[in-house]
């Protein structure tokens, strides 16, 4: 068992670190640090597309296809360096860290030639079509329909809570392609162009101000028959698959986002004199060991290397980082204390920690809630009995 | 980088497993409980085993390993509750080396090492001081200001107690004289890790053990015509101890690792470790009790056994709030 990297590891650090910082500190510097996910969205396409430029935009995937062919110890290492550096979260996560291993993985040939290089090169944003009204936590209620005409696929219906749908290009969807089926039966998972007449999409505002979410109509809008992943009615299984590459290398560069919050917590503390205080002490003591504990859990879980099957470490961590910064939230509010409820009467967006409170709250929602999680962790994990469900 | 067990300590994981569930347990525990020691264990452990010189390098007689498996052996330990001195051993070792002391090694650690010398071992080495196994130790190590005294038990004045945790019985000490081990503080601050991290990963395998048991109770028990681990409210209360019990692993295997290697959040990771698990520990062996209803509460279960060792391992090297206070410390004072 071993806690530090190699030093040809370490040599990749430093590379990706001076690259980093000289983008950041150089032409991208307008981009740097931004912490919500809406900010400048044509400057982050343009950083998409810089990173792609110098093999940076997907190091994980393979040489052939735009990657670099990284090792799980260099992705790990890049996204720490990235977060680090203060590069904005990326415009394109649900392509590079979802859909491009998903096809990778499932897709036809002729789909990996058609969609991959796209993403590879940032010139194609895409965005993740699963949730809707109907379908939250019990997502195998999906509605949206999609019946075939021809060559194509003819899509009816709603998705909702996707994610930046107003800045992509293209979204996969969970759509039912067998009329009299339920639940996991009868799904289909397609590729869909968000740029045609059939499709809607109107943003949701959420309680910091901004809209990052969508919903999505889908009334006759439609997609060749060859850009569907996997085969007709195999949509469930496909969406597991993907579902699996989230918890990836990611939640590393996320810690380090996390460190930077951590970090503005304690200097506003300082400031104002809390640090000095032994109950805030605590609290941040507590703030910091949660933190390290997640870092060490994810190489765990990194280490474990059982790709798919999610135990212990995996199974446990979405409601531990999503908890751990909902807590941190609460905490930066108790430490600004009023401050915390005021900003200039121009201003656009909350400062860091005032956002950091009121998003935090969709943390334990998004991506199964805890309760969900609860219950993953319980059934799965403990092997307790499920739930009686409905029909499904 | 991997941070998984590697092979061998793989095998030193299960062979330890393996040992503490034939050997130690409930009923042995329990047997042991009215003189503080299974001895039997104890020797069989350090000679059947040969862990007894775990930690101590090739060249002296042990096995030459390093914190990482002491804290797989503790982990163990702790999952059955095994009335052994290992807190006191692990604690005496440490001190023993660091101090580079050549005589007292080898007037000390050939006993300590075949289980024929126990040695128990308390923090500052005041007055009327509560030490675990004091009462039925060979050795006392006290550690204290002025360093780490290694004193034989008949010097000491020494009062047994009646002990919430009778797994392993506190007893209270006076103590005076004995020269400190030589090499400054590295004694001391060795002896502290060792203890610290010996806490954490039991705490860690008490509230694995625990958990476990809870949750195959909750599969078998049936109330309202279903198991009662179908419920929510059951469900939702043990996976929120699972998480922390993940977290609490994540947590000892980085202060061992981190000690092994010198890394430089050691100390960090050990408060974090022992603050940490032991917290993990006593919610766990609370929801035990309150999740068995009232077969938990007898004195036949032993769900009040993991209860009780919890609360104890909680108070001893320094309690929650003083290690989050180092932790702030180090956050929060140095980097200023």
């Amino acid at each position: 068992m071993k806690l530090g990297f190699s030093d040809m590891e370490e040599a990749f650090r430093r590379e990706c670190a001076s690259w980093l910082d000289e983008q950041m500190a150089g032409e991208f510097a307008d981009i740097r640090g931004i912490a919500n996910l809406v900010d400048k969205p044509e400057r982050r396409k343009a950083w998409e597309r810089r990173l792609a430029e110098h093999r940076y935009s997907c190091i994980g995937w393979p040489i052939a296809w735009g990657g670099r062919d990284a090792t799980l110890n260099e992705q790990v290492i890049f996204a720490e360096e990235y977060a680090r550096a203060g590069a904005p979260n990326r415009l394109n996560h649900m392509g590079v860290e979802l859909l491009g291993p998903t096809l990778l993985a499932l897709g036809s040939s002729e789909q990996k030639a058609r969609f991959l290089p796209a993403i590879a090169e940032g010139t194609a944003i895409w965005c993740q079509g699963y949730s809707e009204p109907g379908a939250g936590s019990d997502l195998a209620a999906i509605r949206t329909r999609a019946r075939r005409d021809g060559d194509e696929w003819v899509i009816e219906g709603q998705k909702i809570w996707t994610s930046l749908a107003q800045f992509a290009d293209m979204i996969f969807v969970l759509a039912r392609t067998e009329d009299g089926t339920s639940g996991r039966e009868g799904l289909s998972f397609l590729l869909v162009d968000l740029d045609q007449p059939g499709i809607a999409i109107r943003p949701i505002r959420q309680i910091n101000g901004e809209a990052e979410f969508n919903e999505v109509f889908f009334d006759g809008a439609r997609c060749p028959v060859e850009n569907m992943v996997g085969a007709e009615g195999e949509g469930w299984t496909v969406s597991t698959t993907l579902l699996s590459f989230e918890r990836g290398i990611s939640t590393l560069g996320q810690q380090m986002q996390f460190r930077n919050e951590l970090d503005a917590v304690i200097a506003a503390a300082r400031r104002n004199g809390k640090a000095a205080d032994p109950v805030f002490r605590q609290r941040l003591a507590e703030a910091e060991i949660g933190l390290r504990l997640m870092r060490y859990g994810a190489l765990r879980m990194l280490a474990d290397g059982k790709g798919g099957a999610l135990a212990g470490a995996a199974l446990t961590y979405k409601i531990q980082w999503a908890s751990w910064r909902r807590a941190l939230g609460e905490l930066a509010m108790d430490v600004l204390g009023q401050e915390g409820e005021v900003a200039p009467v121009d201003a656009e967006a909350w400062p860091l920690l005032t956002n950091l409170y009121l998003y935090s709250r969709a943390d334990t929602i998004y991506g199964g809630t805890n309760q969900i999680q609860r219950n993953l962790i319980a059934e799965r994990g403990l092997g307790l009995p499920r739930e009686p469900r409905g029909n499904a | 980088m991997a941070f998984a067990l590697d092979e061998q300590q793989q095998m030193i994981a299960e062979t330890a497993a393996a040992f503490f569930a034939e050997n130690a347990g409930g009923e042995r525990t329990r047997a042991a409980m009215a003189s503080g020691i299974d001895r039997d264990l104890w020797r069989a452990y350090c000679r059947e085993l040969g862990f007894g010189g775990l930690t101590v390098p090739e060249d002296l007689g042990g096995a030459g390993l390093g914190h990482v498996e002491l804290a797989i052996v503790a982990e163990q330990a702790g999952r059955t509750l095994a009335a052994i001195p290992l807190l006191g051993h692990a604690m005496a070792t440490a001190a023993l080396l660091a101090s580079d002391d050549r005589a007292a090694i080898d007037a000390h650690l050939p006993a300590m090492m075949a289980g024929d010398r126990i040695v128990a071992a308390g923090e500052r080495g005041g007055e009327g001081l509560l030490v675990p196994h004091a009462a039925q130790c060979d050795l006392l190590l006290l550690l204290g200001e002025g360093g780490a005294r290694l004193i034989d038990a008949g010097a000491a004045t020494v009062e047994p107690l009646k002990s919430l945790d009778e797994t392993r019985p506190l007893a209270r000490v006076h103590a005076s004289g004995g020269d400190p081990l030589p090499g400054g503080t590295a004694p001391c601050e060795a002896a502290c890790a060792a203890g610290v991290l010996c806490l954490a990963a039991e705490a860690l395998g008490g509230a694995q053990e625990a958990l476990d048991r809870t949750v195959a109770f909750a599969q078998e028990r049936e109330q309202f015509g279903r198991p009662v681990g179908s419920f929510q409210a059951y469900k939702h209360r043990l996976a929120d101890r699972a998480v922390e019990i993940e977290q609490a692993r994540s947590a000892v295997w980085w202060a061992a690792c981190a000690l092994d290697e010198g890394h430089e959040t050691r100390a960090l990771a050990l408060h974090a470790a022992k603050s940490f698990c032991a917290d993990t520990y006593l919610r766990v062996a609370g929801d035990m009790i309150q999740l068995h209803g009232g077969i938990g509460f007898t004195w036949e279960h032993d769900a009040h056994l993991f209860f009780k060792r919890a609360r104890a391992i909680a108070n001893m090297l320094g309690d929650g709030p003083h290690h989050r206070e180092r932790v702030a410390r180090i956050m929060l004072d140095e980097a200023a």
